[in-house]
């Protein structure tokens, strides 16, 4: 079973194999390094002259990539740690979207991947979840596989299909991790596809069963969650997990769909607590769900507070398996 | 446009090999019908038939047609900024385009979604960002460069820009990587209301090459000057020596954009006698010139009052 870090790498490799006007910038990306999280390894070597290590110039480089895509190529932009994206946001907010939208026949076809979250111990500037801050930009499509889905397959599609740009958020924690629904694994993992190139995994784990509760999450949130849901079917606790990968347009038939099986909804997510990815849903699931909703949406996010860095501390801010396991619970009892 | 109208015309390629005075003739058609629309934009602004804003480009209309008759106009790539009218009207001679999308008509060139500062035909591109396309237009470079087809970029620029941190980002990317684009700065002495000498340390002509990018300095008022420099710069781009940064020196008459201009009227006054129409019109004689002007001017005025007739129509 290959890792969400390999998963990565190969789709990678498929796109830059499929179509010669791929390219990555970044940086440090360049082999022997390979990128701080060594998600382009061996690309530079396999592909010479199509990886490019950047100064470390965000703002200029996401233009440079902006200019790239509205040029004819299939830019890749690697953003060393999400927490930077802050560098980043007047051409994605300003530039790259806006081009997109208001001049007539432009399309910029660029994807800025970044590893987003904490449990690292890299302190206040390089844990962050910061994607909820881009989920109000108009023209972005945010998207952030989890272990339920094959996040080389879904960078594959964002490279070589999607024309809007995309922000691919990547989860530090996930890079090492085996992905969910292998042979060996207990979950069951069914992906629903919208025709996006961006589905919805849904993870049982105990099939057949009708859901207990039904707990929302994406990306880096899918670990922790997941293990708590193996941890529960012992205790023949049936939880199902709904993960879409596209975090903006929200998929959001699917997802009122999945939450019509149960009266219980969780909404969880690794990033800070408040005007957040769980904010949105919740509105958008009471909008769709009231009046048969019998019980409240409940939510678990990071607090809204900094990061730090001694484990101990992190811990206490940040989303862990016992705090899912304990809301859960709470919410059966 | 019916392309053979006067404005297609002037606006039209012209022929490869032309004397000194048919080139300084059309210079002066094309700055003068330029003039001409951004007096009228204004004039329509203060009719009330503009939203929002217009940042005109009076007194810096030589740097526009100098710059961008060194350019291949069919096949490079502009990008500018608030100020672009000038720009816009000299690479594509579209008066009908610019002043339908300023009035918010559906015939704009982006159908009244841009507005002022947000144009886009073909291979231009303006956005209304100070300091954001520098690095937009290094990347446009990069990928002509990587994709071989000769053309290169040049990214409008003023002296407020260059406070901005992003446009060396760009210069360094661009000098590093050895791109072709060339940094066309208007240098007009103001950002907004604020004298350049007020929010710059050092000589802002000398940054670029820190950074690697020869710098060309010349008076923005003398058009044939602008476009000789131009014309050098852009040699050395397609000849792929790298970018280069063309060092405009040039003054806004105007005001920063419709209204309240709270400079000195007197130094404005003196900044008159160096403005670019006014020198070119010395150089090739006042009574042909003055017709020349009031045969564009009719030909924008004719697309502007019936644009004009329309808007009011719409009301």
């Amino acid at each position: 079973m290959s890792s969400y870090l390999q998963s990565l790498n190969q789709g990678l490799a498929a796109a830059f194999e499929a179509d010669a006007r791929v390219l990555m910038l970044g940086e440090d990306v360049v082999d022997p390094y390979g990128g701080a999280f060594k998600v382009g390894k061996g690309l530079s070597t396999r592909f010479p002259g199509r990886v490019i290590s950047t100064p470390i110039s965000e703002a200029g480089i996401t233009g440079l990539a902006a200019g790239l895509a509205m040029r004819g190529l299939r830019p890749v932009l690697e953003v060393m740690f999400g927490d930077f994206l802050t560098l980043c946001t007047d051409q994605i907010v300003n530039h790259i979207t806006k081009f997109a939208l208001m001049y007539p026949g432009v399309t910029v076809p660029l994807v800025i991947r970044t590893p987003m979250g904490g449990g690292r111990g890299y302190g206040a500037t390089h844990s962050q979840s910061l994607e909820k801050m881009f989920l109000g930009v108009p023209g972005l499509t945010v998207v952030a596989p989890s272990l339920a889905h094959e996040p080389g397959a879904l960078l594959r599609h964002a490279v070589l299909a999607d024309a809007s740009p995309v922000l691919f958020v990547e989860n530090k924690l996930l890079y090492g991790q085996a992905l969910a629904g292998g042979t060996d694994d207990r979950l069951q993992v069914v992906q629903m596809d919208d025709d996006s190139g961006y589905p919805t995994a849904v993870v049982r784990n105990l099939p057949g069963s009708a859901p207990d509760v039904t707990v929302f999450a994406y990306g880096g949130a899918s670990r922790t969650l997941l293990a708590v849901m193996r941890r529960l079917a012992d205790e023949e606790i049936s939880v199902k997990a709904v993960l879409p990968s596209k975090l903006r347009p929200v998929p959001l038939a699917a997802l009122v769909a999945q939450a019509r099986e149960s009266q219980h909804l969780l909404i969880v997510e690794e990033g800070s607590a408040g005007f957040n990815w769980g904010s949105e849903l919740a509105a958008l699931l009471y909008e769709a769900l009231l009046p048969g909703l019998k019980r409240p949406i409940r939510r678990l996010a990071a607090d809204d507070a900094l990061i730090p860095c001694a484990a101990e501390l992190e811990d206490a801010v940040l989303v862990t398996e016992d705090k899912i396991e304990a809301a859960l619970l709470d919410m059966l009892s | 446009m019916d392309p053979l109208s006067p404005l297609a015309l002037l606006f039209a390629e012209p022929p490869a090999a032309q004397d000194r005075e048919t080139k300084l003739q059309r210079f002066f058609g094309q700055m003068a019908a330029i003039r001409h629309c951004e007096t009228r934009l204004l004039e329509l602004f203060n009719a009330g038939l503009v939203r929002g804003t217009v940042h005109t480009c009076l007194g810096q209309e030589a740097c526009a047609v100098g710059v961008l008759a060194a350019l291949d106009r069919e096949h490079d790539i502009v990008c500018s900024n608030h100020r672009g009218h000038g720009h816009y009207l000299a690479n594509h001679g579209d008066f009908h385009g610019l002043v339908a999308e300023v009035l918010g008509l559906p015939e704009g060139v982006c159908g009244g979604v841009g507005g002022s500062q947000h144009l886009h035909r073909r291979n231009f591109y303006t956005n209304g960002i100070l300091g954001g396309m520098p690095p937009v237009a290094t990347g446009m470079a990069m990928a002509e460069k990587r994709l071989g087809t000769g053309r290169v970029a040049c990214v409008f620029l003023g002296d407020g820009a260059m406070a901005e941190g992003s446009l060396y980002e760009a210069l360094n990317l661009a000098g590093l990587w050895q791109l072709p684009v060339l940094f066309a700065v208007e240098h007009n002495q103001y950002a907004q209301s604020t004298h350049w000498s007020q929010e710059h340390a050092g000589a802002l002509h000398e940054r670029a090459a820190s950074f690697g990018v020869p710098v060309s300095e010349v008076d923005g008022n003398d058009v044939e000057a602008v476009h000789a420099a131009a014309a050098a710069c852009v040699r050395r781009l397609r000849g792929g020596e790298g970018p280069a940064m063309l060092f405009m020196r040039t003054y806004r008459l105007g005001a920063h954009s419709k209204g309240d201009d709270l400079r000195d009227p007197a130094e404005i006054e003196a900044q008159r006698s160096q403005e670019p129409l006014l020198r070119l019109r010395q150089l090739i004689g006042k009574p042909w010139a003055d017709a020349a002007e009031s045969h564009v001017r009719q030909a924008v005025d004719s697309i502007v009052d019936g644009l004009r007739r329309q808007k009011e129509a719409a009301r």
